[in-house]
């Protein structure tokens, strides 16, 4: 059978399915593919492959994040404050600002979940509701317009790094993409990465092969409330009016992104690349229904929830098959291990 | 199940009389009768959704979709009475249908195909709500026939509106189920194992299912309550409510878990949630705000009786 294993094999289903999709909308839209699609669809990627990225990592350790758009929400606030309180603030102080509001919100909850033993779905069910009342007392339902920002912060998602053949990469998608890569890269190589997928499999095994399991579910709550306040400030350059409503609904949309990229709910599988096909896939098929004649704009939730299904369901029955295959193997093979047969 | 109150509900009931003292001390209007009725109203596609939510939460299972699901069943209605000139009888029980296939939708995926509910009923509350999207589109809808305003508006008995009563009958029709007959405490042990359940020869699959109908059914029934409270509708109702209704049954006491948890607790939880609303509403306090509060509350009845368990050295480290 296939050399490739099972995550490898979900990435190329999926980047399968995002050629299919395309393609399908190239036969329906008159000058469908061009480089307009690209920036469109990839500036708004830039945000959510952030948040969908800190997601998978929270997600991997068999918890969920339903703060992130909250802590979103926030931050674009409060770097927007901030900058418009003191416009000659360096980039990077930025940046690093809004990682350390994103990353203490992420630690509350981590602190909650790991330690307090509060089941994520609870605690992050009431931070999200806690941080956007934060967000509406901090900002005294005031609102930041661009007219409050600096120049080179709304330039920002619109400048270009690169052209290749014709498409132009944007700073924010660029560093976007380089984050998940890194991201990516830990979680292959790096020990407490690993720990992450470890915990998430079993969490007992884990606490016996000598893994703090109670700190590496800290450091993904961290990490994803870090990478949610980087996005927020990307969604203050983007879009440059914050109202108290801002990043309303990513929660949901980055647990879309990471589960149609094959990230299983369940915790200790899955990839953060996945995740940010599941991105694009959804950007994709929202920017292109808008623009397809033969249907309202308003499919664009029916036919995104009705592929979020298919998705998941054809993953699992592909992946049932797999391990009945494997089974079957074992079984004809001279020295079967029947404990592998139960999973 | 002990016919007496638990130490939860106790401790529900004992913030209850304190939130409804400080709220009839710092507002006379408080505990007028009208006040009363006005603080079930307000919330009451919720609260009647909540009594379902914890059959499913009981059952180990979650249904997010119940916030689309009810703004599905209110568009249908609109498109079918309102564009389509239906008769309105004709059409809530239409509405009652698509909730009962939208539950069997959820359930069929759940139990038959063995997913995560939680990943299930995410994509019907993008999907719910999308159909309800093609349906009305950006339009609002209203001009209903007086007779349905009127159920939604009007007392049916004395000042109680049918929402009310329909909150008052479910709750009881319910707490039998749940505490008296097979079919809950089948709910139970589905929850607390469904290997179990299995091996002891239950149909966990057909249980599951029936819930999420029976889910589906009462978000349906929540969205023409909605409908008839209102008198018109848009794409956008119900709209995240399926976060609120899920806080209301875990302050109730509800393992997240499954397995536990009771309606009384629920329904204690409930007059909490909103009698905490309607004294911040009298003291002008924004519903983002409420929202938050709530939250906060959310965490602490999950942490309170942990540290003080842990304090009185039931619960090593």
């Amino acid at each position: 059978m296939t050399r490739l294993s099972p995550g490898a094999l979900r990435i190329l289903a999926l980047l399968l399915v995002l050629v299919l999709v395309a393609a399908f909308f190239a036969t329906q839209i008159d000058n469908y593919l061009n480089a307009r699609l690209f920036n469109r669809i990839s500036s708004s990627v830039a945000i959510v492959a952030l948040i969908a990225t800190g997601q998978t990592l929270v997600i991997l350790t068999r918890n969920i994040d339903l703060s992130l758009g909250s802590v979103v929400g926030f931050v674009a606030y409060a770097t927007g404050a901030i900058v418009s309180a003191a416009p000659e603030i360096h980039p990077v102080l930025l940046a690093l600002a809004a990682l350390a509001i994103g990353a203490g919100f992420g630690l509350l909850n981590g602190l909650l979940v790991a330690y307090a033993g509060i089941p994520s779905i609870i605690t992050t069910l009431a931070a999200m509701a806690i941080y956007r009342s934060a967000l509406v007392e901090f900002s005294g339902a005031q609102s930041i317009t661009t007219e409050d920002l600096p120049q080179w912060l709304v330039d920002f998602p619109n400048t270009q790094l690169f052209t290749l053949a014709g498409v132009q990469f944007r700073a924010a998608f660029v560093a976007a993409v380089v984050i998940v890569i890194l991201v990516h890269l830990a979680l292959l190589r790096l020990r407490p990465a690993r720990a992450l997928y470890a915990v998430g499999s079993n969490p007992e095994a884990a606490e016996m092969a000598g893994i703090d399991a109670r700190r590496t579910v800290l450091a993904a709550f961290v990490a994803a409330g870090a990478l949610a306040g980087l996005a927020g400030l990307f969604f203050l350059a983007r879009f440059g009016n914050i109202t108290v409503v801002a990043g309303l609904g990513f929660e949901l949309k980055s647990i879309a992104a990471a589960v149609l990229g094959g990230v299983s709910i369940n915790g200790g599988s899955g990839s953060v690349i996945g995740a940010l096909i599941g991105a694009v896939l959804v950007d994709l098929i929202e920017n292109s229904l808008v623009r397809w004649e033969l249907v309202s704009e308003f499919w664009r939730e029916a036919v995104l929830g009705f592929l979020i299904l298919s998705a998941v369901s054809a993953d699992a029955l592909l992946m049932r098959r797999l391990t009945r295959l494997r089974i079957r193997r074992e079984k004809a093979a001279p020295a079967p291990t029947p404990k592998e047969a139960t999973s | 199940m002990t016919r007496a109150l638990g130490p939860w509900e106790t401790f529900l009931l004992a913030v209850l009389v304190l939130v409804y003292a400080a709220n009839a001390w710092l507002s006379p209007e408080f505990l007028t009768l009208q006040n009363q009725v006005n603080l079930f109203q307000l919330s009451i596609e919720k609260i009647i959704i909540a009594l379902v939510m914890a059959f499913v939460i009981i059952n180990a299972e979650i249904d997010l979709s119940v916030g689309s699901m009810m703004g599905l069943s209110a568009c249908a209605f609109a498109a079918m009475v309102g564009e389509a000139g239906l008769p309105a009888a004709l059409a809530c029980l239409l509405c009652l249908g698509i909730g009962l296939a939208g539950g069997v939708l959820n359930g069929w995926f759940v139990a038959r195909m063995g997913l995560p509910s939680l990943v299930v009923t995410l994509s019907t509350l993008i999907g719910f709500r999308g159909v309800a999207r093609i349906l009305l589109e950006d339009r609002s809808i209203g001009r209903f026939p007086d007779w349905f305003n009127a159920l939604g508006q009007r007392g049916l008995i004395g000042p109680v509106p049918l929402g009310l009563l329909s909150f008052v009958l479910l709750f009881v029709l319910l707490y039998v189920v749940l505490e008296r007959g097979g079919f809950g405490r089948k709910t139970y042990v589905i929850g607390v194992s469904r290997e179990v359940a299995e091996f002891a020869g239950l149909n966990t699959a057909r249980h599951k299912i029936l819930i999420f109908m029976a889910s589906g059914l009462v978000a349906a029934y929540a969205g023409l309550l909605f409908a008839a409270r209102v008198g018109a509708v848009r794409g956008d109702v119900g709209q995240g409510f399926e976060l609120d209704i899920i806080t209301m049954v875990l302050l109730g006491g509800v393992s997240i878990f499954g397995g536990s948890g009771t309606l009384t607790g629920v329904g204690l939880a409930i007059l909490i949630v909103l009698s905490l609303r309607n004294g911040m509403s009298l003291m002008n306090v924004t519903g983002h705000i409420q929202t938050g509060v709530v939250g906060l509350l959310l965490i602490a009845s999950v942490l309170v009786p942990r540290l003080g368990a842990r304090l009185a050295g039931r619960v090593p480290a």
